[in-house]
């Protein structure tokens, strides 16, 4: 029972995890029609620009994590200016052609300026887990997932209640239409990749100090960012939080049970399904709302 | 040699000599190298070349081999299987390179291998520790790391000093990590110690906690972690986040203890490690000289300190090479081949000899190399109590 209860436990903050990077990749989807393969080389800039700024320049855990957080913002706008907004009436496979080319450009350049060794980035909480009866949870871990779930409730909030998300609403459901009423397609598409980035950020500087930081790393956080948005249905904010939770759980319980070989396997064996039988996602509804 | 075949490579000598562009010195001889330079295991590979690199400067400065160069050719296999195959036919077919080092992984060593059949090249092994790869059958493979059997049989002395009675596995989910488990395993039951689960783990995965949760379940006392640096220091944090509890044994030489101390912390103490080069006490080595000498030069090039236990490997890969080449006389692939079976040399991990390995008629090479087990004590690396100085 406590080996089931501390099992459970991981896969949540795991699935936490997945879900902060998996909204960031269908916000992009569902209001831009981009597909950003590029979305897990901004969560490594988020985990390099956090290790930058404490190892470097010395500065706080928290101040870094925001310089993280705007660093890929800025970066993110700066792509959707430069590369996807010439192209924006060009074919959903253009777009995606381009941002492979920017996720391997990241990549490389982080290769080139940090070497390929790992690099760990320091955090002031205590080591020693947090004791909970049966189970263990280390006080960084906990934090992230707390973060994380607060980053997600206001992604939603912006998208539901500002001024700003009602205009990223209606520029998802009639482009032409909401310009005609005034909406600026330019600025809402580059906020929403900016803000897209950003989150994909914050998941890198938050779980950096959790694992290891190195060029590489945002291969896998991709991989498993897609994994989300299929289980979730593509451009759907909520459903990405559930795919999220769902696959960490899912995982973690694979490997537990069944065998820890096959771990990434249960994943996409779920996936395999899930496009079997809902191929719009496990939570979608009539049409995608981000 | 008959005076007639002097005179007559003194004539074919004296006719090259001709062809040869004045001023211009003989073209270098080409050694090919694979190593992941990028990739999850980037940190290694990047490691083994930077001591491939000093090896060759080394060999250069006395003059090379015949007076001709040593020109390393780097290809980064990514540390994927497939690009590791592609480089080794690149190296052979392009650069018509007559040896190889490479491919650090088992799995990417054991790509390359069919390439090396087929266009009759032979290679190096330089830290891959699957046993398939010596027991193939593949005549053009030559190792000088120990095969997982080896290690474990290094380490057999040791198993009732270290106190392994009850022993779980965690092994990263490729060729070596599966022979690790198998080797290791045979070796703790044979010693009467109980084995209790085999968990894997996939080369990139960062949060082994599943994996961890369940090992913590069998009440083991020890466990035996297989991977490399990057991955152990998850498992060192994760195991410490969740009061794993165990005493680690680490295997495959590519754990550096010191890259553990910086990143693990206090989650690596007390950890024991198998390496195949103690950089912190290089007197101990089977060569003391040649070890400090390499230590001094690996901290003049400003190469970080952690690197050694990896980069050792690269030199006496490289050495081995160019030994093989200079007594072939020749820098053709199945000369080289001959003469790596009488090569006998010294490298910074002990002496490297050839014997034969695998199904009849179609033998590799395997050296014996020497096996040490150090251990992280207070935030420094030591021998181990049962193995200090009196």
């Amino acid at each position: 029972m406590a080996e089931l209860l501390q099992h459970l436990l991981n896969g949540l903050v795991l699935g936490g995890t997945y879900a902060l990077l998996g909204i960031g990749l269908t916000l992009i989807f569902g209001l831009m029609n981009v597909v950003n393969f590029a979305h897990g080389e901004f969560y490594a800039l988020g985990a390099y620009v956090s290790f930058a700024a404490l190892a470097l320049a010395g500065s706080d855990f928290f101040v870094a994590l925001l310089v993280a957080i705007v660093a890929g913002a800025a970066l993110g706008w700066l792509c959707e200016v430069a590369l996807l907004r010439p192209l924006r009436n060009e074919s959903i496979d253009t777009t995606m052609l381009v941002m492979i080319g920017v996720g391997i450009a990241m990549q490389n350049a982080e290769l080139l300026g940090w070497g390929g060794v790992a690099k760990s980035i320091p955090h002031p909480f205590p080591t020693a887990p947090l004791v909970l009866g049966p189970v263990a949870i280390a006080p960084l871990r906990l934090f992230v997932l707390v973060l994380a779930a607060g980053l997600i409730a206001a992604a939603w909030l912006l998208i539901q209640k500002t001024k700003l998300g009602r205009a990223m609403r209606a520029t998802f459901q009639d482009r032409d239409t909401a310009a005609l009423m005034g909406v600026s397609i330019g600025r809402i598409h580059a906020a929403t990749f900016a803000f897209g980035s950003g989150l994909a950020a914050a998941a890198g500087a938050l779980l950096g100090p959790i694992f290891l930081v190195y060029p590489s790393m945002g291969d896998l956080a991709s991989l498993k960012a897609f994994s989300v948005v299929i289980l979730g249905g593509l451009g759907n904010l909520p459903g990405a939080t559930l795919g999220g939770l769902l696959l960490g759980i899912a995982e973690e319980l694979g490997a537990g049970y069944i065998s820890s070989g096959y771990r990434d396997a249960i994943g996409f064996v779920i996936i395999i399904l899930v496009l079997l039988f809902r191929p719009s996602g496990l939570f979608a509804r009539q049409e995608r709302i981000a | 040699m008959s005076n007639c075949s002097i005179v007559l490579s003194a004539l074919v000598l004296v006719a090259l000599a001709t062809l040869a562009v004045p001023g211009e010195s003989q073209a270098p001889i080409k050694i090919g190298v694979i190593e992941p330079l990028s990739g999850p295991v980037a940190a290694s590979g990047n490691y083994v070349r930077m001591g491939a690199e000093i090896a060759r400067d080394w060999l250069n400065a006395k003059g090379g081999i015949a007076g001709r160069k040593i020109d390393l050719l780097i290809e980064d296999n990514k540390s994927d299987p497939k690009e590791a195959a592609s480089a080794a036919e690149k190296l052979i077919v392009r650069d018509k390179v007559p040896a190889i080092m490479g491919a650090w992984g088992s799995s990417m060593t054991l790509a390359a291998m069919p390439k090396l059949e087929e266009y009759g090249v032979p290679m190096v092994v330089e830290t891959s520790s699957a046993a398939a790869i010596t027991k193939r059958g593949n005549p053009w493979i030559f190792r000088i790391s120990p095969p997982s059997e080896m290690e474990a049989l290094g380490l057999e002395q040791y198993v009732d000093k270290l106190g392994v009675k009850r022993v779980d596995f965690l092994a990263v989910n490729t060729d070596w990590g599966r022979g690790s488990i198998t080797a290791f395993g045979d070796m703790l039951k044979k010693k009467g110690a109980a084995v209790g689960v085999a968990e894997f783990m996939d080369q990139s995965a960062t949060d082994m906690n599943a994996q961890i949760t369940k090992i913590k379940a069998t009440g083991g006392d020890t466990l035996f972690l297989t991977t490399a640096v990057e991955q152990i220091t998850l498992v060192m944090k994760q195991a410490q986040e969740q009061r794993l509890g165990r005493k680690i044994v680490t295997t495959g030489g590519s754990s550096s203890p010191t890259q553990l101390i910086k990143q693990a912390g206090a989650a690596a103490e007390g950890s024991y490690h198998i390496v195949f080069f103690m950089p912190w006490f290089p007197e101990s080595m089977p060569d003391g000289k040649l070890a400090k000498a390499f230590v001094d030069e690996w901290a003049k090039r400003g190469h970080p300190f952690e690197g050694l236990t990896e980069g050792f490997r690269g030199h006496d890969g490289i050495a081995t090479i160019a030994e093989a080449i200079r007594v072939a006389g020749k820098d053709d692939p199945k000369a080289v081949r001959e003469a790596l079976w009488s090569v006998s040399l010294m490298g910074v991990n002990g002496p490297i000899k050839f014997e034969k390995d695998g199904p009849a008629g179609k033998e590799s090479g395997q050296s014996k190399p020497s096996i040490f087990v150090v251990q992280i004590r207070d935030g420094k690396v030591a021998l181990p109590d049962f193995l200090a100085k009196k």
